[in-house]
């Protein structure tokens, strides 16, 4: 029934218009034991998992109810496989066709596991073999965050920026296409989407310099279609006629050359790491953009766009319908490639479209996602670089003191680079109107002064010691409650940031893990602690669930730290040097005494 | 390392091997006048003359000297040393002394006759100034950190430091702008700028920037060989040869048109 049904959407999906899709399945939006008026902007993963957050509004919510409050303590292991490579497993597997489908971090291998038989035994393996180098210029680790299944394929996206199909029977290459060049710095680590005939993918590598971009590339063949930059004249950042941004600062004649100082846009960052959502009644596309390029912000006056720039754009044309800058002149390195999840309900007395931005600034944004218009924007975390948003520009009230300089001691600055969070996503669950939010409590002291050397030239480096932020402890889970805008309830972590995606679930259940490696089922409405049980390292992956061809629900995370700031439980890279790896190792003491680097796949049910 | 070879198979050698063993090198392939594949570069030269000195084969491990770079060579126990880092530099080595003192330089077209030499010159703050930038890590260029305090920012152009890797001389394009006019004058590291300035296709004036007690931030560089943290004696070694050759080592810098200085400098 459930692949049935499946297909059924799919086939509405590409041969119907988008209002009758909208009006056809309009009841499987609401999920049962929804509350009044929440909808989802498309199916929940109900069974399988085929898409990166399982739907294309990024809810990360399942559903599945067989595991639930009242038996979540049955849950055992009954399947687990190692990768062979322990790096950072970030992202999430999929789960279609009754096959399990896991990318490694770099080499980027592709394994089948048959769900079907016990233990999962493997089906297939595909090495796409990139290129090496890119192990050199890959800034944090060399992580990679998932594939997505459509039309008979995989698509993934190897660390050397390129996007793979390949066959999910056979394991058989389908297309490879180069989409950015590792020679001028550009990687690739994000999970690409699909939508309708085409797929979706971005460039990372800000740290190097890059013009990040969105591109688009034909699901059948791999052909690149568009590219979406995010620097430079309008006609390369796909801004034409249709764009009409909500705040006066956003709107003008090629932002993306005259808010920088001259040529700089060039390699003006923006990279494209995160997340892409889609709306199919809207037909729009959202996704983040990365830091400005040059971190030196006195070098960049300006407010650089389209940098830390929340986008609505077209699928078919890439055409932008509006862009929201989040953080104009950016001086702190808060990335905005955050999820945006998409979700209809009732907001201030009547039904909005809204897009919910849990940002790297600390700051939750609640957004109308047809105009672009900021409803609400309050700190979910402990913040000082600004104190408010104005609602009425869209700009931030910054905190002078606060914003760093070169040569210049700034002292306290919350949250530290890394943020109120990462890319590390969120979930909602339209049972409890919560958003569960995965966060950090880091702040940092920024100075530049110490000597450094690259490609064969003296230069400075900014020292940037990050610490846990004010009420002892460094990670929390948030509850937010989306319509009051405020927190509910927080499970705090005393040591480590958390760093693991989060999943909700029809039993009343959210799931995440931690860097020490618990992995955690608490309670949807109370965030009580229900069950947990310790992985063999940290966690820095996104849990989903599906049903097994027995009927039962399964639940499943990776176990392999790493990433920007778990690489610090790497051996080569000490917590004794506060400036290491960005500056993240002041935050991340314990990280050693507690775990090591892994490579496995943990599968739960009962 | 042929020879090294022929030697281990007349001898049947473990003896030979461990008495004779490679100094291991990190080094970038592609990244002139420092090193490069053909070893071709000055600190491919100086790798081979200390090693020779040490009774010991050179042994590469080839890596583009950006991001990871030193944590994932030197610091991964990949090599031995790294021919050229400042001495002054603490993170993932240890200095050996100085061998040589360079500075930051303005490169400018001789038919300009510009004759630029100092950062307070005003005609700064209308010259099109081309800098090497290094992405959006958080880093500086010193002579564009040096500008932008002098409140000279608008006129900056900037070029990538990594270039790109598909090219020959990836760090060039800044040296090349000058050369064809796409900037009027160029702030570079002296070595680099010293270097492709001797082969540049119109004459180019390379010049020190004064030494100015009032700035706070260094144009002038102490550059060391850098050696893996945990041995100190190959260092002391490296010192002993490095005073040893220290005329050889001076012909091999002049001979690569770097320029040095005996202004004070950051160690």
């Amino acid at each position: 029934m459930i692949g049935m049904n499946r297909g059924w959407m799919v086939a509405a999906l590409a041969f119907c218009g988008c209002m009758m899709y909208a009006q056809k399945t309009t009841a499987s939006l609401t999920v049962p034991g929804a509350l009044p008026n929440i909808q989802m902007v498309s199916p929940a993963a109900n069974g399988e998992w085929t898409m990166p957050a399982g739907d294309y509004g990024n809810t990360r919510y399942s559903p599945l109810d067989k595991i639930n409050t009242q038996n979540v303590q049955n849950l055992r292991v009954v399947a687990n496989a190692s990768t062979g490579i322990p790096h950072g497993h970030e992202g999430q597997p999929l789960v279609v066709n009754n096959t399990l489908y896991i990318v490694t971090p770099f080499p980027n291998n592709l394994i089948a596991l048959d769900i079907t038989k016990p233990g999962f035994p493997q089906k297939w393996i595909f090495h796409p073999n990139p290129d090496n180098r890119a192990v050199g210029i890959a800034c944090c680790d060399v992580v990679n965050r998932g594939a997505s299944f459509a039309d008979g394929k995989i698509i993934f996206n190897t660390l050397d920026a390129q996007t793979f199909a390949v066959d999910a029977n056979t394991g058989k290459k389908i297309w490879a296409t180069a989409v950015g060049d590792i020679k001028v710095g550009e990687t690739t680590t994000m999970a690409p989407i699909v939508v309708k005939n085409m797929v979706y993918t971005g460039i990372s590598g800000g740290e190097l310099g890059i013009r990040g971009r969105l591109v688009a590339l034909d699901l059948k063949s791999g052909r690149i279609a568009w590219k979406a930059y995010s620097t430079g004249p309008d006609s390369e950042v796909l801004i034409g006629p249709d764009f009409k941004p909500f705040y006066a600062k956003d709107r003008g004649k090629d932002l993306g050359v005259s808010t920088w100082t001259p040529g700089q846009w060039k390699m003006g960052g923006g990279s494209v790491w995160g997340w892409v959502s889609y709306d199919p009644e809207l037909n729009l596309l959202y996704y983040g953009t990365g830091n400005p390029g040059v971190w030196n912000a006195d070098m960049r006056p300006g407010s650089n766009k389209w940098s830390i720039t929340i986008w609505a754009r077209d699928p078919a044309t890439g055409a932008a319908r509006w862009a929201y800058q989040v953080v104009d002149h950016d001086a702190w390195d808060y990335d905005e490639i955050m999820e945006n999840i998409l979700i209809d309900m009732p907001w201030q007395g009547r039904m909005r479209k809204l897009l919910l931005h849990p940002g790297r600034t600390g700051f939750m944004f609640v957004m109308d996602r047809e105009t672009g218009e900021v409803l609400s924007a309050e700190k979910f975390g402990p913040v000082n670089w600004a104190s408010s948003y104005n609602l009425k520009t869209g700009e931030a009230n910054v905190d002078l003191s606060k914003r760093t300089h070169f040569g210049q001691y700034a002292q306290h600055i919350c949250p530290s680079s890394t943020g109120g969070k990462d890319f590390i996503p969120s979930a909602f669950s339209p049972r409890t109107g919560i958003l569960y939010i995965p966060a950090h409590n880091t702040c940092m002291d920024y100075e530049g002064t110490a000597v450094n050397y690259i490609a064969g030239t003296p230069y400075l480096g900014a020292s940037v010691r990050m610490y846990p932020g004010p009420g002892g402890y460094q990670g929390e889970l948030v509850a937010w409650d989306v319509a009051n805008a405020k927190r509910l309830w927080s499970v705090k972590d005393a040591d480590l940031p958390v760093y693991s995606g989060v999943l909700a679930t029809g039993g009343d259940l959210v799931f995440y893990g931690t860097m020490e490696g618990w992995f955690r089922a608490v309670d949807a409405h109370t965030g009580k602690v229900l069950w947990e049980f310790k992985t063999a390292s940290g966690i820095v992956g996104d849990p989903i669930t599906f049903s097994g061809p027995d009927g039962k629900q399964y639940v499943a995370i990776y176990s392999g730290v790493g990433g920007w700031m778990g690489a610090v439980a790497f051996p080569d890279v000490s917590t004794s040097d506060p400036y290491a790896a960005l500056g993240v190792p002041g935050t991340m003491k314990k990280i050693k005494d507690v775990t090591q680097p892994g490579d496995l796949l943990y599968v739960f049910s009962y | 390392m042929c020879s090294v070879i022929k030697l281990w198979l007349l001898t049947g050698g473990a003896l030979l091997f461990a008495a004779n063993p490679a100094l291991r090198v990190c080094a970038d392939p592609n990244n002139l006048p420092f090193s490069d594949r053909q070893e071709q570069g000055f600190e491919n030269r100086l790798a081979t003359l200390m090693a020779s000195d040490l009774g010991m084969s050179v042994e590469y491990t080839w890596f583009p000297q950006r991001g990871s770079f030193f944590r994932k060579t030197v610091g991964a126990g990949q090599c031995d040393v790294v021919m050229g880092v400042p001495a002054g530099m603490k993170a993932g080595v240890i200095a050996t002394e100085p061998y040589y003192r360079s500075t930051y330089v303005f490169v400018t077209r001789q038919d300009r006759n510009l004759g630029l030499h100092s950062l307070n010159d005003a005609r700064l703050r209308k010259l099109s100034i081309g800098v090497q930038v290094l992405g959006d890590s958080d880093r500086s260029s010193p002579p564009a950190q040096a500008l932008i305090e002098r409140g000279i920012v608008r006129n900056l152009v900037a070029f990538n430091i990594f270039g790109n890797l598909n090219e020959a001389d990836p760090a060039a394009d800044l040296i090349h702008a000058v050369e064809n006019g796409q900037v009027d004058v160029a702030v570079a590291w002296g070595p680099m700028a010293g270097y492709f300035a001797k082969s540049a296709k119109v004459p180019l004036e390379v010049t020190a920037i004064d030494y100015d007690s009032s700035q706070a931030v260094p144009l002038v560089f102490d550059i060391a060989i850098g050696v893996r943290k945990a041995d100190l004696k190959l260092r002391d070694q490296l010192n002993g040869e490095l005073g040893r050759r220290k005329a050889e080592i001076d012909i091999l810098l002049k001979n690569y048109g770097i320029p040095r200085t005996s202004d004070p400098g950051e160690r």
